[in-house]
């Protein structure tokens, strides 16, 4: 019987060694990205945006033409690449400490404007290049080294739910949150963020999509027990599913 | 270049038609006094012309904003005043390290912290060594007239793109808000895609291209450095200044912008009561015109400069002529507007002063 490949790897995305950590799921988001880049005819009109942290070195993976953004600023050079390049494919790849804390002026307002960009947020629930420090989206109870006795929800606030503000504001055509920790979420992330993109080359407005993805270095886990957090502690506190969809809506 | 009818503008309003006639196609900024009139004249101004304009959410945003157009090539620029610059400096130093051109506008306050609305030029040392983190430098332009105003944004545009390095025009509060008649002029126009095999548009049919400023591996970023430097000392090339009766002068004063059109005035009155007085206006305060200075101080002369702020400028002078010659220094302080008699006295002490 003749072998199909039933998840072939783009060839957008670059056939080289991974620098992410074993068990990571950037790897993973990068390669549902590329696969979507590629399945829906966008790798030659692409303008992707990095950021700050461990994802920055996405230029390596995903060969598309690529700007970078300083800590927290992708929506606001996403706007300005958009601006001027109308015609363009426009996403930004971000992480929680970039995106949720430093950066939250930028994405809010950037999605509140209805920029016609996509933005795929992975939230592993801690800074993950700097050495794991807490991030505005730490679980309460969660240890990080700093909040070594775990997070606090009278100290340091709860985890912000980023898919749901996201979706409140009024230029958002479709906010979604996915997880890569199984083949079932797998389908799910990848059909979500082509509703995002579809938002974008439709004009319908913002296209958002929150990636729930493991950092088992900085979680001290093994991979497995990383992918089973993911399940049985973020799950429940950070919801899956389509918070928005004018993109449905608009068909 | 096709000159135009005379028109009776502002100075920041200058600077608007100037970077339209640059064909500028994108604008972001943030209102900050006392440069409101640009975001003000260019959100009405530039959908007209094709292009596009942006109320960013914050100076920050702004300047983020104009670091993604200029990644695409696409002429952009940024205005803002002193604390609204220090909040774009985050991303002066990414596009300084990405070489990405672009333009930025600094209607220069009074400070430190919020100071006040009036005219000031604290912010030379910002402007001129750097202003953001890392060891990079800016193209700096600072007209003194409004004429000019228009004449050095057309420039500005251009050597973003000549050196693919942010450039900066460095005016104040009192160019901005002053009215004169101007000729404006068309330069010839810009073919977008000339010179520009570092855009990006999307690896259509060829490889991707990177605009970063991240160099982990082993000597990139002592090689991407030196690149830099080799880049600002072509800058040198650039260096402009107006030169006022400085040849059979004793004194030459230093001063920039505003407040070297000023000392311009005063110089034309002590002129007349025989008092032997020259000016050296630096137009382009980095690359700074040290060679102009440095042979005026070979001949002899003495160096008075005047600032309108503690004393910045002043450095450099003083490493221009470099012990060659006496240099003394007057700073008018922020808050409140000097005329050209204000400097009269400093002038002739500074004339009287033996060394």
């Amino acid at each position: 019987m003749e072998e199909k490949l039933i998840n072939p790897r783009p060839t957008v995305l670059a056939d080289r060694p991974t620098h992410y950590c074993p068990g990571c799921h950037h790897g993973t988001a990068h390669k549902l990205v590329a696969q979507c880049l590629e399945e829906m005819n966008l790798v030659q009109d692409t303008i992707c945006i990095g950021s700050i942290g461990c994802s920055v070195f996405i230029y390596n993976y995903i060969l598309v033409d690529t700007v970078e953004a300083p800590h927290g600023r992708a929506p606001a050079v996403a706007t300005g690449v958009k601006r001027a390049r109308p015609d363009k494919f426009v996403f930004t790849y971000q992480g929680d400490g970039d995106l949720a804390s430093i950066g939250l002026a930028e994405i809010m307002h950037c999605a509140n404007r209805g920029e016609r960009v996509s933005v795929v947020f992975v939230n592993n629930t801690v800074y993950g290049m700097t050495g794991g420090q807490m991030a505005p989206t730490t679980m309460v109870g969660q240890k990080t080294t700093t909040c070594p006795k775990g997070r606090s929800a009278e100290k340091e606030g709860m985890p912000i739910k980023m898919a749901e503000i996201i979706a409140g504001l009024g230029g958002t055509a479709y906010s979604a949150r996915v997880a890569v920790n199984n083949i079932k979420n797998l389908t799910k992330a990848k059909k979500a963020l082509k509703k995002a993109f579809t938002a974008q080359i439709q004009g319908v407005g913002f296209g958002f999509v929150e990636i729930l993805a493991a950092c088992p270095t900085n979680w001290k886990m093994s991979p497995i027990q990383a992918n089973e957090r993911i399940e049985k502690e973020m799950i429940p506190y950070f919801p899956l599913g389509e918070f928005k969809d004018r993109v449905s809506e608009a068909k | 270049m096709e000159k135009e009818k005379k028109i009776f503008i502002k100075g920041n309003e200058a600077i608007c038609h100037g970077a339209l006639a640059a064909e500028c196609r994108c604008y972001f900024g943030y209102p900050i006094t006392p440069q409101n009139d640009i975001p003000e004249f260019m959100s009405r101004a530039l959908p007209e012309a094709g292009g596009e304009f942006v109320q960013a959410e914050s100076e920050i945003a702004a300047a983020n904003m104009l670091l993604g157009a200029a990644a695409c090539g696409v002429r952009a620029m940024t205005s803002s005043s002193s604390p609204g610059i220090s909040l774009k400096q985050e991303a002066i130093s990414y596009m300084a390290g990405s070489e990405l051109p672009a333009v930025i506008v600094n209607m220069n306050r009074g400070g430190p912290g919020l100071g006040d609305i009036g005219p000031s030029q604290g912010d030379y040392f910002q402007a001129t060594k750097g202003g953001g983190h890392g060891d990079y430098r800016l193209l700096v332009l600072a007209p003194g007239t409004v004429q000019e105003a228009y004449d050095l944004t057309i420039k500005a545009f251009d050597l973003a793109f000549a050196y693919r390095n942010p450039v900066m025009i460095l005016g104040d509060a009192i160019l901005g808000q002053m009215k004169e008649p101007i000729t404006p002029w068309k330069p010839s126009p810009v073919d977008p895609g000339e010179g520009q095999e570092w855009r990006l548009e999307g690896a259509r049919g060829r490889k991707q291209r990177i605009l970063k400023s991240l160099y982990l591996e082993d000597g990139a970023l002592a090689g991407h450095n030196l690149n830099l430097k080799e880049k600002y000392a072509r800058m040198e090339k650039e260096c402009a200044w107006e030169e006022f009766m400085a040849e059979d002068a004793d004194l030459i004063v230093v001063a920039y912008g505003s407040i070297g059109r000023i000392a311009k005035s005063t110089i034309r009155k002590l002129r007349k009561e025989g008092h032997k007085i020259g000016l050296i206006r630096p137009i382009t305060l980095f690359p700074f015109p040290k060679k102009p200075l440095q042979e005026l101080a070979r001949e002899g002369k003495r160096f008075l400069t005047i600032e309108h702020n503690l004393g910045q400028m002043v450095e450099d002078v003083r490493l221009s002529i470099c012990g060659l010659a006496k240099s003394d220094f007057y700073g008018h302080l922020p808050g409140n507007l000097p005329t050209p008699n204000d400097f009269e006295q400093p002038i002739l002490q500074a004339l009287k002063n033996e060394s």
